[in-house]
């Protein structure tokens, strides 16, 4: 029973004190620009994991053979391939996304987790444990983005909604707002940076909690 | 395109780090000194302008004629990591005491979004050579003068009682946010 709840205590740990975004500071820039509905912050979510995987994996492949001085180089080519190739699917299958996302798909590339992630993890681990980190890490990415742009989606427009991004057919549309009480500077700059500031703190005071509690324990 | 409507818009109005969200990281990790924050400000312009001419001299007359213009991410990333690298040495070599000064920043900038998202946005806005000249210093520019007025009030910010869970960088994005709103009132100057 107790070894159940210390696992569970782990999972929770894991996305919320080492969230990649809230916890590390980690890709604040999309996370912040590409959150005004669901439907994009599950697309972004979805194509950050995708690399990030492939990244991982083609990375921890040639850990042993790439020479110390060019590592970034060529952690930046693997990564940068990937990403055309990704964006190239993504325009091609589901254009409605590839105009929402705009540049953000191909600032994939500069996205810190996914160098963060082939730098302190895939370059010294075998190809199993990188595949499980990019994944992890990636559900963490997407969860986060996914809050975000739950709140603002919101609040800004007062409805819910997810529509298919192959077809543009709409999945269901759920309006908890009623007309005229929605506050659209959600949707602005302004909107983004509150949203991600009181997560941030809501991440920070878990951790403070976390802390004392730990604290209280070491001093009975 | 008037060019000094351009150099504005790109500065202000359309602001890289209030209204497009570019470059957060070093926004948020470099902030909290304002000699820190001019350091990175010119070592941020220098290599936009550098690393955005070549790429559009990359584009135009290498990829376009090669029909492989599908490669441009690969390519200008390259350039923008090799540009750094080689800058990095250049100084290193030649002038000590700016390397002292800026070398600190400049690997940093490899993974600065907005060295990458100029690049582009040249070439997607099919700038011609003198507008991409003028939006890569405005733009940098932009992020420069967001980044010293962020880090003068954070020096500010320092001795102040903050909520324990806002403290560091939660506050900074409330900041952040009030200097949106009050950035966003510019829309109207063009």
């Amino acid at each position: 029973m107790s070894e159940k709840k210390e696992k569970s205590g782990g999972l929770l740990n894991r996305l919320l004190v080492e969230n990649p975004v809230f916890g590390l500071y980690l890709g604040i820039c999309s996370s912040l620009a590409i959150t005004t509905n669901i439907n994009n912050a599950i697309g972004m979510g979805v194509a950050v994991t995708v690399v990030l995987t492939l990244s991982n994996i083609l990375v921890s492949a040639v850990r042993n053979a790439t020479p110390d001085d060019i590592h970034i180089p060529v952690y930046i080519v693997i990564i940068a391939t990937l990403v055309t190739i990704v964006g190239m699917l993504i325009q091609a299958y589901t254009p409605s996304l590839y105009s929402a996302l705009g540049a953000f798909i191909d600032l994939i590339v500069v996205n810190c987790i996914i160098l963060g992630r082939a730098e302190a993890f895939a370059s010294m681990n075998p190809i199993g444990p990188s595949i499980a980190d990019g994944l992890s890490m990636g559900f963490s990415y997407t969860l986060s983005i996914m809050a975000m742009s739950f709140i603002r989606q919101l609040l800004g427009t007062g409805t819910l909604s997810l529509s298919n991004p192959f077809t543009n057919a709409e999945i269901f549309s759920l309006r908890l707002i009623p007309e005229g009480f929605e506050l659209p500077f959600f949707k602005e700059q302004f909107g983004a940076f509150i949203t991600f500031a009181c997560l941030a703190a809501a991440v920070a005071a878990y951790k403070n909690h976390l802390e004392n509690a730990s604290k209280k324990k070491g001093s009975k | 395109m008037n060019l000094f409507t351009l150099f504005i818009s790109g500065m202000l109005i359309n602001n890289i780090i209030l209204s497009k969200f570019i470059g957060m990281c070093p926004f948020m990790g470099v902030s909290t000194k304002m000699e820190s924050a001019v350091g990175m400000g010119l070592a941020v312009i220098f290599v936009v302008f550098c690393a955005s001419v070549l790429s559009w001299g990359l584009y135009y007359g290498v990829l376009v004629p090669l029909h492989l213009e599908y490669m441009k991410l690969i390519c200008f990333i390259l350039l923008i990591a090799a540009f750094v690298q080689f800058v990095e040495l250049f100084i290193k070599k030649n002038s000590p005491s700016l390397y002292k000064q800026l070398g600190i920043y400049l690997p940093l900038i490899t993974t600065n979004c907005a060295v990458l998202y100029v690049a582009l946005d040249n070439i997607t806005q099919e700038y011609n050579l003198i507008e991409t000249i003028v939006n890569s210093i405005g733009v940098p520019a932009g992020f420069m003068l967001m980044l010293c007025i962020f880090s003068t009030i954070r020096e500010r910010l320092r001795g102040n009682d903050v909520p324990k869970a806002f403290e560091g960088n939660p506050i900074a994005f409330i900041i952040a946010a009030i200097m949106a709103l009050a950035f966003s009132s510019l829309s109207g100057l063009v």
